[in-house]
């Protein structure tokens, strides 16, 4: 029982994670209809740049600033510069295009930096604190939650409250409509893809020091794992990332705890199949909202 | 009296197959100009070319003095030029009070966006009742009344309207008209109508303009236009 209550819990702090990354896919996939594979790849460029900015600082905070920054500016470059000139064309080609820049960042970064796992520690501590003699959570997982709650709210409020919100919706449901309203929609679509990579970057700094440290392949099975929590939920929905995550997370940490974890990689991909095969279109999507 | 948007020799074409032919067309300010003609005559697509979604090959559109050309799409209401498109273009997935503060919210200004929206939800109470409801919940009178509320939110001085009255019953129909009668007596707005039924829509035009092939056949003021028979036989069809 024990067990399973700190599976639960581990699972649940992976998961929150997955969330934010999810919801990071989502948006991007709201705005374009493009699932960005390069995702986890930025994350990563962006956790390399905290690695430096860290180093040459002596603070871990400057780092975690600068990959947030660090997540705008790359979004916005990867949309204007690279995203912008397929969305005109068929969907296979932006697949294509963000896989080559995931091999080209991936080079790049084993350039500069090298291709063994560089150590990237948590800013607190991961050693889980007892509960009523369980150990349960740690500082760690206390700030993941944190953080990503925080980031999920400064959303939600982003998305309903504010005229740029509103504006961003309504490009991603209805661009031509919107244009006529007087939204510059490629504005928009800008600023969508920064903040998505800014999630990512989040998401990154939040999952890395979990794992065996800074590499440039890093995210590939967080990408997986995200991915597969955004099919889950619908990758229409905000609240089905969100939920998908946390599903996702608390899967692959039973099925890690209980049957080991090199059996994790295999968990996520049966999943995400048998999700494909049993609801496509997600458990949160399809709810009746159509173009009228 | 000053033209609000003069169009001379418009000829546009999808796939190197012109659609519109040297269309010359002129909205007298504060009046209603009503375009006629059968299906695939082109007046969809002259209003989707002078709100910019489509490019002319040739042809100037001129607005309130101003060369249209290279003016991108999103700019062109806050120039005073609003266009409620084929099928009203009702963002089904946002509530009907996003779907008004969407319209005006180019401006900025908060307290003359809630001044606007009060006086929108006055043209059409139902609206206020829904106010929280999703665009696809609403009826297709309703839909009708958000997308003129809409486009009303941006203050045009110019409304482009293409087919107000398709689908909805003929009362509902008519109140959209005379609301345009109004509009133009009480604001001086001008209104470029788009209408298949060709008897109310000469009831309520100052001037119309009738298309076949692609081409204006005929522009004269709206009561001419309706006594003569020749042409309405030829090109209206009763």
């Amino acid at each position: 029982m024990d067990r399973f209550l700190f599976l639960t819990v581990d699972g649940l702090s992976r998961g929150a994670v997955y969330a934010a990354f999810a919801l990071a896919l989502v948006l991007i996939w709201r705005g374009t209809r493009i699932v960005n594979f390069a995702q986890g790849v930025l994350a990563v460029a962006t956790a390399y740049l905290a690695y430096s900015v860290a180093g040459a600082t002596g603070s871990y905070w400057a780092g975690f600033a600068a990959a947030l920054a660090a997540g705008l500016v790359l979004g916005a470059l990867v949309e204007r510069l690279v995203m912008r000139r397929v969305a005109q064309a068929p969907p296979l080609n932006a697949v294509i295009v963000a896989l080559g820049l995931v091999l080209l960042a991936q080079g790049v970064l084993g350039m500069l930096y090298g291709t063994q796992y560089l150590p990237f520690p948590a800013p607190f501590s991961r050693t889980a604190m007892t509960v009523a003699g369980v150990p349960l959570l740690s500082r760690y997982d206390l700030f993941v939650f944190g953080t990503v709650l925080l980031l999920m709210v400064g959303l939600a409020l982003l998305f309903t409250r504010t005229a740029t919100g509103l504006r961003m919706r309504a490009a991603a449901f209805a661009p031509d409509v919107s244009r006529l309203l007087g939204v510059s929609v490629g504005r928009t679509l800008t600023l969508g893809w920064a903040l998505a990579a800014l999630v990512g970057a989040l998401a990154g700094m939040l999952v890395i020091p979990t794992g065996l440290g800074l590499h440039p392949t890093a995210m590939d099975l967080v990408f997986v794992s995200a991915f597969t929590a955004a099919v889950v939920g619908g990758l229409d929905s905000p609240a089905g990332a969100v939920v998908g995550g946390l599903a996702v997370g608390l899967v692959l940490s039973y099925v890690g705890g209980y049957l080991g974890s090199a059996s994790t990689p295999l968990a996520v991909l049966a999943l995400l199949v048998v999700v494909l095969l049993a609801r496509p279109t997600g458990l949160f999507s399809g709810t009746g909202a159509r173009r009228v | 009296m000053t033209d609000v948007l003069e169009v001379t020799g418009l000829t546009v074409g999808y796939d190197g197959v012109s659609v519109l032919h040297e269309v010359d067309l002129r909205v007298r300010a504060g009046t209603i100009c009503a375009v006629l003609g059968a299906n695939g005559a082109g007046k969809s697509t002259l209003l989707r070319t002078l709100s910019g979604m489509l490019r002319p090959s040739t042809g100037r559109i001129v607005f309130e003095g101003t060369d249209l050309r290279g003016v991108p799409v999103e700019h062109l209401v806050r120039r005073g030029l609003a266009h409620v498109p084929e099928g009203r273009g009702i963002i089904a997935e946002l509530t009907v009070a996003e779907n008004l503060r969407l319209g005006g919210l180019f401006r900025g200004d908060r307290r003359e966006l809630r001044a606007t929206m009060a006086g929108v939800y006055e043209l059409f109470e139902p609206l206020r009742e829904r106010r929280g409801h999703l665009g696809h919940q609403l009826s297709g009178g309703e839909r009708q009344m958000l997308a003129l509320g809409r486009a009303l939110m941006a203050r045009p001085r110019l409304l482009l309207l293409d087919e107000p009255s398709l689908g909805l019953a003929p009362r509902m129909a008519a109140r959209t008209l005379a609301l345009l009668r109004r509009l133009r007596d009480e604001s001086g707005l001008s209104v470029l109508l788009v209408e298949q039924n060709v008897r109310s829509a000469l009831s309520v035009a100052d001037d119309g303009v009738v298309m076949a092939l692609g081409r204006v056949v005929a522009a004269a003021p709206a009561r001419a236009l309706a006594g003569d028979d020749q042409l309405r036989h030829a090109y209206l069809g009763f």
